[in-house]
């Protein structure tokens, strides 16, 4: 365990009130903290003893609400999983990237929103039976299948990084593509044709050029970019079967 | 959202509004780590699950209530199942099931060490397919609709824009989380600040039991994040600075081997009375003494990095992250931390609170299933349960009810309007939000902590009806529209002190030591004069009035809590 120690942070941190400004601009901010502390933990400060106009969203401070994505230093973060003790200097503060500026730290998501509704992740199930009937058995090693995909808690962070998103925003991207794999991978679900109409198209893994940023900005070690790959294997070989095999389906 | 698609599936032709002051899949539930129980293997019965619940919530649960709730449990956690939760299997394919505190046989289903996540996106995600709910995502309920003696809906501020918004309903199910946040060190994320209860005790619905807080026994001492209980469920220990289980001291005892975990004794007792021997064990001098203060230490190295890694991932990952310890290498400080309310919206089995039209569910709720100490894994599904229960109940009551009288609604509405207005206009406050938030919590903490005393609650009513009195003069510095969180913090300050009062008032009334309610001048548990519920009604800016509700008791009488294991 470190031993606490004080240090006087620089934040530099966008500003933008559609009400009173015409365009975003930088405020400076100087706030004595901890060192063991997140960037969550300075703004908490600033907000409360320099500045309550400053605004931003944040609810469990233990990386897994997804509520308090921002860019830091240029890369997209969680504030209350990015350590004081890693930077020096300046730390800039913005929102994240690709969406827009509500105010301040504050992003819209609706986009995001709306793609993840679109494909379908939810059971659509292989065979339905009642609660009465139990549980449908899955092994340890079926789980293992899509569990790491089921770990993703919506922080946009991966559309932030993701460039394709940035110069297309159609791409249906990164979180919402892996919902629909780890649908498509539960030994429960029989809807992946049906996801299909949406997720093999060229706002869907075609559009991926599969440059990895969303899986190095993940929090939660999902992996985005791996999902993305091999859906496009298990497109390519539907492809393969409804063109190439005599008596594939049409 | 477990109400939201119990309504649609009952009845498609329903229109619900799913109205949230955060995106559905912030809420705090994802924060849950542990589990939820229900009776699902050979060995295990509906009756020995409601042994435990009724016991370790020292006899003050309505057992009726916990009767429903033991039958209802394992069909939510298969409907969980069903719709897609990744719960932890067995070789077979079957759901693998848990030990937890103060339980008698493994009944905890889990999903590793993020079990309250899988169980919030798996019900988001399945509400999404149904058209009949519309989200409204970040409003701001400010005031419930009520006109002719019943709920009939709600006012909310779009939070984007700073537009307030009527919603006209027939009935209305409050599922708004707990009011942690009323305390300086507490697990609960900030958006937990009493909301939900704050709008059903303002327009006339009792609160119940509020005096009954829970302190986990293991939270990180800087961020009070919390450390599952299943890391005694796994077999990790509670040692003193000379590395004595100290549990076996406060009648959880005899020891039981290192790493052999047993069910119901030592580490696998109950929160409350883990806590309570922290608090007695840093009192004697043994504490570990950290800079974030007094600790004991939870060591957990004997599981070795594969069980680690594989049941308690995130747990490993917290304490590196925040605390800078590696638990497979070292042994964790941890303190006691505020984590849950027992008491809530006073509700009954059908989840219906006194007010008509008005239901509620989850921890906001205090249907009387936890008593006076909750047991670990009895929460999530809980929410599930009365969720459910809620739906149904709804839809009993809207059937032929009169129209609404739309003209009463809007005056209601406009009401509020002139309250946030005043809010807004406000150019003589004196008083800083952040500063009024200090002063509740530190006052809080100093008089409504782990054990309580006449004198230091007596300090902490007053305080507390000072404070209400003063938050009338608290000024915005923010002064715009648009996702304005100066404004919601200085409202959910005024949710927060509402509920603080209820928990003092109610606690300083209960003369008595009861689960997690203990004073150090009343230290026996009084059935004669306190089986019974604490009620407390808002009157305005007074003082609140308490009254009280007999505990409903079916079958089990009020006996010992025994967690000393076997060994008798």
């Amino acid at each position: 365990m470190t031993q606490m120690k004080e240090r006087l942070v620089q934040l530099e941190v966008l500003r933008y009130n559609p009400d009173t400004d015409t365009e975003a601009h930088f405020q400076r901010y100087e706030v004595t903290c901890y060192e063991e502390w997140v960037v969550l933990d300075a703004l908490n400060k600033v907000k409360a003893d320099i500045d309550p106009t400053l605004n931003f969203r944040w609810s469990c401070h233990m990386a897994v609400c997804g509520s308090c994505g921002m860019m830091i230093n240029g890369e997209p973060k969680l504030s209350c999983h990015t350590f004081l003790r890693d930077y020096e200097g300046v730390i800039r503060v913005e929102p994240l990237a690709h969406f827009p500026i509500e105010r301040d730290l504050v992003t819209a998501p609706d986009d995001f929103m709306e793609k993840l509704k679109r494909v379908k992740p939810y059971i659509i199930a292989k065979e339905k039976k009642p609660i009465s009937e139990g549980e449908y058995k899955q092994t340890p090693a079926q789980l293992m299948k899509f569990r790491q995909y089921s770990m993703c808690i919506n922080c946009m962070l991966c559309y932030a990084a993701c460039p394709e998103y940035g110069l297309s925003p159609s791409f249906i991207g990164p979180a919402a593509l892996t919902m629909a794999h780890r649908y498509n991978q539960d030994s429960r679900d029989g809807g992946r044709m049906e996801r299909q109409e949406v997720v093999a198209t060229h706002e869907g893994v075609w559009e991926c050029t599969f440059v990895g940023a969303c899986s190095e900005a993940c929090p939660a070690h999902v992996d985005p970019a791996s999902a993305l790959q091999q859906m496009k294997i298990t497109s390519s070989i539907d492809w393969i079967v409804e063109h190439l095999i005599p008596g594939g389906k049409k | 959202m477990r109400a939201a698609i119990a309504l649609a599936e009952t009845d498609p032709n329903l229109r619900i509004a799913l109205i949230s002051k955060v995106y559905p899949m912030r809420s705090h539930t994802c924060a849950a780590e542990g589990g939820a129980a229900g009776v699902i293997k050979p060995d295990d019965s509906f009756d020995l699950h409601f042994d435990d619940t009724v016991g370790g919530g020292d006899w003050l649960s309505d057992q009726d209530c916990v009767e429903y709730f033991v039958h209802e449990a394992p069909k939510e956690l298969l409907q969980l199942e069903h719709w897609g939760c990744p719960w932890n299997r067995e070789a077979d394919g079957s759901v693998a099931v848990r030990p937890f505190g103060g339980m008698k046989k493994k009944r905890t289903w889990f999903a590793a060490d993020k079990s309250g996540f899988h169980i919030l996106h798996t019900l988001f995600q399945t509400s999404l397919q149904f058209p009949s709910i519309t989200r409204y995502d970040e409003y701001y309920a400010l005031d419930l609709l009520v006109d002719d003696g019943r709920c009939q809906g709600v006012t909310a501020m779009e939070m984007r824009s700073g537009q307030l918004r009527q919603f006209h309903a027939k009935a209305v199910i409050i599922a708004g989380g707990g009011a942690g946040r009323m305390f300086p060190f507490s697990t609960n994320g900030a958006i937990k600040t009493g909301d939900g209860m704050a709008l059903a005790y303002r327009a006339g619905a009792p609160l119940k039991d509020m005096e009954f807080v829970q302190y986990h026994p293991t939270g990180l001492p800087n961020t009070g994040s919390l450390l599952t209980e299943a890391c005694r469920g796994e077999g990790g220990i509670l040692v003193n600075k000379n590395g004595r289980r100290f549990l076996q001291d406060y009648g959880m005892g005899p020891e039981t081997p290192v790493g052999k975990p047993q069910l119901k004794t030592m580490e696998l007792g109950p929160r409350d009375r883990v806590s309570q021997s922290i608090w007695h064990e840093i009192q004697k001098g043994n504490a570990v003494s950290t800079q974030w203060g007094d600790c004991v230490l939870l060591d957990m190295r004997h599981l070795g990095e594969k069980t680690i890694n594989e049941r308690l991932p995130l747990v490993r990952e917290l304490c590196a992250s925040y605390l800078q310890v590696d638990i497979v290498k070292d042994p964790v400080p941890i303190r006691p931390v505020v984590h849950y309310m027992m008491g809530g919206i006073s509700t009954n089995t059908k989840a219906a609170t006194p007010l008509p039209g008005l239901f509620a569910a989850g921890e906001c709720a205090c249907v009387s299933l936890n008593g006076a100490n909750r047991l670990g894994s009895n929460s999530l599904i809980e929410l599930l349960v009365f969720g459910r229960r809620a739906a149904l109940s709804a839809i009993e009551h809207i059937q032929g009810l009169p129209a609404a009288n739309t003209a009463a609604l809007n005056a209601r509405a406009e009401e509020t309007q002139k309250r946030i207005g005043e809010l807004f206009s406000r150019t003589d406050g004196t008083e800083s939000m952040s500063g009024l938030r200090k002063e509740m919590m530190d006052t809080m903490e100093k008089n409504v902590g782990i054990y309580r005393t006449e004198e230091g609650l007596q300090e902490g009513v007053s305080k507390i009806h000072e404070l209400r009195q003063r938050y009338r003069r608290v000024i915005l510095t923010d002064k715009t529209s648009v996702f304005n969180t100066d404004l919601f913090q200085a409202l959910e300050l005024g949710s927060m002190l509402d509920c603080a009062e209820a928990v003092t008032v109610g606690a300083l009334a209960r003369k008595e030591s009861r689960g997690s309610h203990q004073r150090l001048d009343y230290v026996e548990r009084d059935d004669k004069k306190f089986l019974c519920h604490t009620m407390v009604h808002h009157q305005g800016l007074d003082v609140p009035r308490v009254d009280y509700l007999d505990v409903v008791i079916t079958k089990s009488p009020p006996g010992v809590r025994d967690y000393s294991g076997d060994h008798k």
